[in-house]
């Protein structure tokens, strides 16, 4: 997993509630056996028309949106199906970071799981985040998760809340898996003493 | 480790299976069955690969194949669409490479990975189970602590049968008295959706209490369970008592005899205890509950049947004004208008929500001996082959044949769009699934999410009706 330190760079303003994951990445999409390439499907029904045309209107259909590794929307983002190729769909388009007033939890897991960070801050903090985005290309804004701060594009900067073991996995880019299995010993006197106990979970 | 504290039937299981806690209280918690199926396992089977990771236990998991497969009687010659081809094949050969079990399409077994763990006997009261699926809290039904989870952490559990988790907060939802004819468990689910808005349950693990969830079947305890992620939920749960022992006993895999005198002796203790304290709470009268429909493109959106579309300018703020704008467009309705008043294309009855022998009969009673109204694809699709069976053996399919209804094979089908089940743009749906999300069931498909008995009247009357006005035939 890449490292999130800081970023700095254009955000794009959704301003929706309950941004869905079959809105992030329809079902039709979940076809792949691989992590990447999903993102020209990101909203792939709000990107596109019936005939695959791009829809001009889309925020990520305009400039400078189109490179935005930032986006802010609004309540519930990420709520739904647990599929983890919604943040593997923003990861590709190049997002790195989503800032809502609150995440659904699978969303939010999974988007640790890949070097994405999600910022949840207060509702109307979220709509002045909104309004420097839609300044477009010159109002860049700084993700310090580090500091724990988002700078705003005027220099004010806004604190945020992390779990703290999430912070250390994402600041040093760590492979969960490799970190439990260092805890091996433990997970084999749990299972052994699972096997006296209850011997019927193992067939 | 003597433990005083009233828990509740979270804290319970929870602290069951607590491997170990790392100081900043992040635990390693301890997976008793993974259910595995074809689209959230590619890459996760992938990791390992290149990790060079076995699975650790894969008796404790189970392969099946149910989102991309077609429900039509074709199926088994092949599936036509190259990439679900690859994703069911490439599933195949993992199993076959990690030495996991599978349950094959053509196998009778087969089915929606909801229905089957449950049906199978592999899904027991107290055990924790993880499934790549949001819907996995459907298992919870049987007093289990039952989630979904993302792929990076389908591959944790496969590597080391755990998770890194934070434990959830307690929230209990009670349903009290008795309800009315005519109203099912999907009623009472979408009531509470509606009531406590879909993240009203976020960061939550919901165990459904009350005389009324207590007077529930299996099935009908599954169908409220699964949609508790609609409610934001991290999962629900209903405490396990003598119905769920009557469902366990003498299924495939449940344990027999004296070890299941055993468990049960343990699955008794796992109900709250008296003053244990929730962070939440709420509390339905089921009295008050009528058949409910969606009307929007958020679960939330509910209505009962009796009432009328609602008018966006009517909203208290812009944000909501704009919400309720866009949702009305899209499913192409009128403020104001009544909801028996919409003409749907589609039914389908389905879904791991509603695809039980039981949803299979209430649909039945509604369909025998009437038609399904000119212009209306109806469709029911069991939940699984063993579901499909024993509708069979009871005569439902003739039922549904009769009336003018297409009988299936089991799957996922059109409940989210990804296999050859899907709407048309514009096409309304009356569908016992559980997401209306915009385009869930096909691009521009409108979904109203209702019970199988609902789904089915809509069918014959071509558009959405109160079925309390109608007597089962």
């Amino acid at each position: 997993m890449t490292p999130f330190t800081t970023l700095t760079g254009i955000a794009a303003p959704l301003p929706k509630a309950n941004v869905d994951t079959d809105q992030i990445i329809p079902a039709r999409f979940l076809k792949t056996i691989r992590r990447t390439g999903l993102g020209k499907s990101l909203f792939a029904n709000f990107r596109y028309d019936e005939a695959g045309a791009e829809k001009p209107d889309f925020v990520l259909n305009q400039e400078p949106y189109r490179k935005a590794e930032i986006l802010i929307a609004f309540e519930n983002f990420g709520c739904g199906s647990s599929r983890e190729h919604a943040p593997w769909a923003l990861l590709d388009f190049g997002i790195r970071c989503v800032i809502a007033p609150d995440f659904a939890d699978i969303f939010h897991n999974n988007s640790f799981k890949n070097g994405i960070l999600p910022v949840k801050l207060p509702r109307e903090v979220c709509e002045r985040l909104m309004e420097d985005a839609r300044m477009g290309g010159n109002a860049r804004i700084t993700v310090d998760l580090e500091r724990q701060v988002v700078v705003r594009p005027n220099g004010e900067e806004i604190p945020f809340e992390v779990d703290a073991f999430r912070r250390h996995c994402l600041l040093n880019g760590l492979d969960d898996i490799g970190q439990t299995l260092q805890h091996a010993p433990a997970i084999d006197t749990h299972e052994a003493k699972l096997r006296a106990s209850q011997p019927w979970l193992f067939a | 480790m003597a433990e005083t504290r009233p828990r509740t039937l979270f804290d319970k299981i929870w602290d069951h299976h607590v491997v170990e806690t790392l100081p900043d209280g992040t635990t390693l918690l301890y997976i008793d069955r993974h259910l595995v199926h074809e689209v959230t396992s590619p890459q996760a089977f992938e990791g390992l690969r290149a990790a060079g990771r076995p699975v650790r236990r894969p008796d404790a998991t189970i392969a099946v194949v149910d989102h991309n497969i077609a429900t039509d009687s074709t199926r088994l010659s092949g599936i036509t669409d190259p990439e679900s081809r690859v994703q069911v094949e490439t599933l195949e050969q993992n199993v076959e490479a990690f030495g996991v079990p599978y349950i094959p399409l053509h196998d009778a077994r087969q089915g929606i990975v909801h229905v089957i763990g449950p049906e199978q006997g592999l899904s027991l009261p107290g055990m924790t189970i993880v499934c790549g699926d949001s819907h996995t809290s459907t298992h919870g039904a049987l007093g289990a602590l039952a989630f979904g989870i993302g792929t990076s952490e389908v591959e944790h559990v496969l590597a080391t049968q755990t998770l890194l988790q934070k434990p959830a907060r307690n929230m209990r939802v009670t349903v009290d008295g008795v309800l009315p004819p005519g109203c099912t468990a999907k009623d009472i689910v979408l009531a509470i959706i509606g009531h406590i808005g879909t993240a009203g349950g976020t960061g939550h693990v919901i165990e459904f209490a009350g005389e009324a969830i207590r007077a529930l079947d299996m099935a009908g305890r599954m169908t409220v369970c699964n949609m508790s992620i609609e409610a934001g939920a991290r999962a629900g749960m209903v405490a396990p008592d003598e119905t769920t022992f009557a469902y366990v006993r003498g299924k495939p895999h449940a344990p027999k005899g004296e070890a299941l005198e055993r468990a049960i002796a343990w699955w008794r203790t796992l109900p709250s205890d008296a003053g244990a304290t929730f962070d939440k709470e709420v509390v339905l009268r089921a009295e008050e509950i009528v058949p409910m429909v969606s009307w929007g493109t958020s679960p939330e959106d509910v209505l009962p049947v009796t009432a009328t579309v609602p008018d966006p300018a009517a909203a208290a703020d812009e944000t909501r004004r704009a919400q309720l704008q866009r949702m009305v467009d899209y499913m192409g309705l009128v403020p104001g208008q009544k909801i028996t008043d919409l003409r749907i294309d589609v039914a389908f009855i389905g879904s791991c929500t509603n695809s039980r022998i039981e949803d299979m009969r209430a649909a039945a009673a509604i369909a025998k001996g009437r038609k399904v109204a000119e212009g209306v694809r109806a469709m029911v699709v069991p939940g699984s082959g063993l579901v499909k069976l024993q509708a069979e053996a009871e005569g439902l399919d003739a039922v549904f044949r009769e009336a003018g209804f297409e009988w299936r094979e089991a799957g996922c089908s059109m409940c989210l769009g990804m296999n050859p089940d899907k709407l048309t743009p514009g096409q309304r749906c009356a569908s016992t699934s559980n997401r209306n999300f915009e385009g869930r069931q096909g691009p521009g498909g409108r979904t109203h999410l209702v019970s199988p008995a609902m789904a089915a009247a809509a069918a014959i009357a071509g558009h959405f009706v109160d079925v309390r006005e109608w007597s089962a035939q």
